[in-house]
Parts: structure tokens; C-alpha cells; sequence
């Protein structure tokens, strides 16, 4: 049952998510004893496509099509279901990702394959089939799901795995699919928008992120400045997007962006059920609030009752002294 | 124009979530159910296109009859009819059969859905139906205007938007801010009684994954509270105990 991994790459390199997926789809690879294959699709440096065998993936099939440096979902799902079928893949793995769902859509679609999404540890044999832990219901609980299809599609979320890497360097094939133009032509991309200078919120490590407790959004520099020093990515709580305080990337919860960085921070956000079930993953949360009643405490690991407009800049000066900024 | 508009039955998104004894089921006693709010978000776009374009909505639900006030709630939002496929939407897989089985049949030029539902958070539905019926499916879709035959869209992405243009027929997966929620009102409530609900058989079994039992996560240990004036104190936490700077 050899494994296929869909590699997702950000301005010439790999994304540290799908890094992740590659160092546990060859866990996966090393279980059924069998060996794990990277897909890469569009131009990438040689040496960036060799460094992902240090994640684990003896081989690297390069589509190096320039016409896939720009994300397309139908080109993208096509040349992913044709590298499946070259490389006779049983178990595909991916991260969950903006782009990683539809594409991976499809290929179930056409495989007639067995989807898991948001899966949190590694699988475990059931006979011929694989079975993983998945966060559900928005992550306020877990299943235990068996992947039936011959083909099996594993998507998972974001730091559920130490991930150590090695000197090793992939072996990189040269792959080419065969992608009509109308694929491309037939959703045509107009324009990208994309925030510059900032750090990806569902890849962030570490998240700091803002609610109505910050009154408005001329009061944000605090909380971009304590990212800043953390070298986090900023979010906010859903009333704060509705006002336009903050752009929708940023709204984190129920039915924004779910994150699960090894540290939250959050800064005068009350807790509605909503806003935790977006990050009750996080390895760490902290909570900031002058209410001592609010529910978020008790979901936090650390808690300061206090005014975050005297609070914050405190620990952004105690920050800046530690970590030597 | 005709649009189908496919929502989910979903505990209300303020639920505390339990498990029957054996944990095999969810503990529906006492819970509330919704349309799913990422499905709502594409049911109220499609209502507006319905007045902007004189468009028909057609809702689907696969579920048993216990989904049926949800159906209703959706009439009562403004669409015209609805399907329902009386079975257990037990997987991705089977509901997005289901989907394209009745799309097959009715050749609408929008279908319209969620870009997850919020128990199983899957998110791939939409994508597997595009596939089955050969046309693009995009999501998450947060702004749709139809010119002509074109979809004029914006699809989040991390850190920003990507606008894109397609030909009609997609599948897309919608969320917020699409449109702006409705709420039904009583002229709408009464009219939801009496427009035509269609209850069909599922149109094929397939199966693909089989969830054996469910878990509640570990409560969290006890929250460190520490003193504002000792801000210090939370970073040496951070450093040494958490491990996380």
C-alpha cells in the first residue's frame, strides 16, 4: 500500500503544514512497509525538492509545469489524480488546507475513495482497511473511523505530530501530467489578494488574537506588535469581523478559521462555545480579560484578570527583554 | 435559473456535545437542530439571486423524516420547493451521491451548499459532487454575482481573497459574508406548510467509511491564574513550564 503525499508550496518553498503531512504520510509508509512519495506541482528550486527526504519521502514526483505555479483546483485535482494513478498510490495524505479540501474532493470523487478529514494522530491498522482519530463536530469531540475504499484519503490538522528532520535527500522524478488548457480556462483567477508581511493564521505556530474587548480596531497596533514580537499570526473573534474591524481571514471559531498553533493568546475575547470550538486544539491558550467571569478561563491554561489595554503592552515589553528583541 | 440549494441537519452551534452510553451515537436529547450555518449562508445567496434573477431554489437534504422542520425553516426562508432523501447522510461519499443522482436529473445551473457542515466537518461534499457531474466546484465562496452565464466569485484563501470567473453550471462551497442570514417571517412560516416537499428513496448505498465510536476530549487542567502586575511571571510559564517560546 504505497502512500502519495500532495505537497503544497508558498513563494518557493514547502509549507511547513504539508512538511508535516510528509513526515507523517512516511509514518503511515513505515506501518504498511511500504514507501512514501511526495507530489510537488509547479516550478521549485532542485534543492527545495530534495530537502522534503529529510521529512521522509524517498521520492519526489516534480511537475514543474509553469502553468501549475498559480493554484488552480481543477488543474490542480487532474494532476493530482493522475500522479495517484502513475504512482499506484492506496493511501493518499495531505494537510487540511484551503487548497487541500477541494482537491482532495475530487480525487475521491474519482477514485471512489475513502475521505478523512481534520485526522489528529496516526492511523492504526483494521485488516486491509486504515483507521484514524478525527476531530468532529468542529472540534468538541473525536471519531474513530475506518477508511474503507480501496483507495484512502487521510487530510490532517495542523501540529499533531513532533516532526524530526534528517540530512536525507529525496530522489526527485520528473513528472508530467496531462493538463488540457480548458482546464486552465475554465475557472480563470482575475486577481489575487493576499495581505503581505503576515504570517499565515491556520500555519502560525503561535496565534494572538483580539475581541470586542479591544473596543475598535484603532486599538489593534497592540496586538500586531505582541505578534510581532512573538513571530504570531494575528486573528479575532467573529463580532469583530462582522464590524469590519478586522478582515474574515482573521475571524477564528465555529465558522471561521479553526487553528491549532502550539500557543493562543487571547486578548478581551469573551469565550462563546463558538470561538472555543475554533481552537480548543491549541497545545496552549492563554486569556486575557478583566472579566473574571468569563467563560474562556476555563478553557485556559494560563489566565491574567486584568485590563488588556494595561496588560498587553506589559507583556509585549517583557517579551521583548526575554527574547532579546 | 434554477438552483439547488443542499443543507445539512446540525446540532445549533451553542451545543455542548454528548455521546450515547456506548458511544457509538450523539445524545440528540435536549439538542437543538439547525440548518447548518455555512449552508445557511448559501441559502440566503441564493434567495437574493432568486429576486435579482427571477431564479427558482430548489432545497436537498439528505436525512429521516426527523430533518423535515429543518426543510421547512428553508421554505419559510423564500426557496420554492424541496427533496428529501430519506436516509442517514452517513458519509461524505454517499451524501455527495445523492447530490449529483438528483442533479443529474433536473439540470440546475447553480448548486449551492455549505463549504463544511459543522458535525462532521468533512468539507469535501461539493468537490466530490463537481467531480461526479464533470463541472467545477470551488469553495470557500465568500461573494457570487451572476452575470449572464458567468459566476463572478471571491474564494478565501490563506491571508487574503483569490477572484475568480466561471461558466455556469458549479457546485460551490459557500460561507460568510456570501449574504447576510434571513429570518423567516410569518407569511413565509405559513407559505412553508403547504410548498412541495419530495421525499425519495437514495439513489445508491455506497458506504465508504465507517465510524465505530465517538470520544469526548480530556478535560483541561486547571487554569494558572496570575497577577497583571506580574506579567513576568507568565513568561517564565511560557518559557520553562509550556515550552512554547
Amino acid at each position: 500500500m504505497s502512500v502519495l503525499i500532495f505537497v503544497e508550496t508558498n513563494e518557493g518553498k514547502v509549507k511547513p503544514s504539508s512538511l508535516e503531512a510528509v513526515a507523517y504520510g512516511a509514518k503511515v509508509a513505515d506501518m504498511l512497509g511500504s514507501s512514501a512519495t511526495a507530489l510537488v506541482l509547479g516550478e521549485l528550486a532542485q534543492e527545495e525538492l530534495e530537502s522534503i527526504g529529510g521529512y521522509g519521502a524517498k521520492k519526489v514526483m516534480h511537475a514543474a509545469d509553469s502553468r501549475l505555479n498559480q493554484i488552480n483546483l481543477l488543474a490542480y485535482a487532474e494532476a493530482l489524480a493522475q500522479a495517484v494513478e502513475a504512482s499506484g498510490a492506496k493511501v493518499l495524505v495531505m494537510a487540511k488546507s484551503s487548497l487541500g479540501d477541494p482537491v482532495a474532493a475530487r480525487v475521491a470523487g474519482r477514485f471512489k475513495a475513502a475521505f478523512a478529514g481534520n485526522v489528529i494522530e496516526l492511523p492504526t491498522k483494521e485488516g486491509e482497511h486504515l483507521k484514524v482519530k478525527r476531530s468532529v463536530y468542529t472540534g468538541k469531540a473525536f471519531a474513530y473511523t475506518i477508511l474503507k475504499g480501496e483507495k484512502q484519503i487521510i487530510a490532517i490538522k495542523k501540529n499533531i505530530l513532533a516532526i524530526e528532520k534528517t540530512d536525507a535527500k529525496a530522489t526527485v522524478e520528473a513528472f508530467t501530467p496531462t493538463l488540457d488548457d480548458a482546464l486552465f480556462s475554465r475557472v480563470k483567477t482575475v486577481k489575487v489578494e493576499k495581505a503581505s508581511d503576515e504570517i499565515s493564521l491556520p500555519e502560525a505556530d503561535i496565534v494572538v488574537s483580539g475581541g470586542r474587548g479591544l473596543k475598535g480596531p484603532e486599538n489593534w497596533g497592540m496586538i500586531e506588535e505582541l505578534a510581532k514580537v512573538l513571530g504570531a499570526a494575528t486573528g479575532c473573534s467573529k463580532p469583530v469581523s462582522d464590524m469590519g474591524w478586522r478582515p474574515h481571514h482573521e475571524h477564528v471559531g465555529q465558522t471561521g478559521v479553526k487553528v491549532s498553533p502550539n500557543l493562543y493568546i487571547a486578548v478581551g475575547i469573551s469565550g462563546a462555545i463558538q470561538h472555543l470550538a475554533g481552537v480548543n486544539s491549541s497545545k496552549n491558550i492563554v486569556v486575557i480579560n478583566k472579566d473574571p467571569e468569563a467563560p474562556f478561563f476555563k478553557a485556559a491554561d494560563y489566565g491574567i484578570v486584568g485590563d488588556a489595554f494595561e496588560v498587553v503592552p506589559k507583556l509585549t515589553e517583557a517579551l521583548k527583554k526575554r527574547l532579546g528583541k | 435559473m434554477k438552483i439547488l440549494v443542499c443543507i445539512t441537519h446540525v446540532p445549533d452551534t451553542t451545543t455542548k456535545i454528548k455521546f450515547t452510553p456506548d458511544n457509538k451515537q450523539l445524545d440528540k436529547a435536549g439538542v437543538q437542530f439547525v440548518i447548518g450555518p455555512y449552508d445557511d449562508y448559501a441559502l440566503s445567496r441564493a434567495i437574493d439571486l432568486k429576486n435579482e434573477l427571477n431564479a427558482t431554489v430548489t432545497i436537498l437534504n439528505v436525512g429521516t423524516s426527523e430533518t423535515e422542520p429543518t426543510i421547512r425553516k428553508a421554505l419559510a426562508l423564500g426557496a420554492d420547493d424541496a427533496i428529501r432523501i430519506d436516509a442517514e447522510p452517513t458519509d461524505s461519499y454517499f451524501v455527495a451521491q445523492q447530490i449529483a443522482a438528483v442533479a443529474k436529473q433536473n439540470n440546475y445551473d447553480l448548486i449551492l451548499m455549505g463549504r463544511e457542515s459543522i458535525d462532521f466537518n468533512g468539507g469535501v461534499v461539493h468537490g466530490i459532487v463537481g467531480e461526479m457531474l464533470g463541472i467545477p466546484a470551488l469553495s470557500p465562496i465568500m461573494k457570487l454575482d451572476i452575470e449572464g452565464r458567468v459566476a463572478k466569485m471571491a474564494r478565501e484563501i490563506e491571508g487574503g481573497k483569490e477572484y475568480l470567473e466561471a461558466e455556469l453550471p458549479l457546485v460551490l462551497g459557500c460561507q460568510e459574508p456570501i449574504a447576510e442570514w434571513k429570518i423567516p417571517n410569518m407569511r413565509g412560516i405559513m407559505s412553508a406548510r403547504t410548498k412541495p416537499l419530495q421525499v425519495l428513496p437514495p439513489f445508491a448505498e455506497d458506504v465508504l467509511t465507517e465510524t465505530d465510536r465517538f470520544e469526548l476530549p480530556p478535560p483541561r487542567k486547571e487554569c494558572k491564574f496570575i497577577d497583571p502586575e506580574n506579567v513576568e511571571e507568565l513568561v517564565d510559564l511560557l518559557q520553562n513550564e509550556a515550552k512554547v517560546l
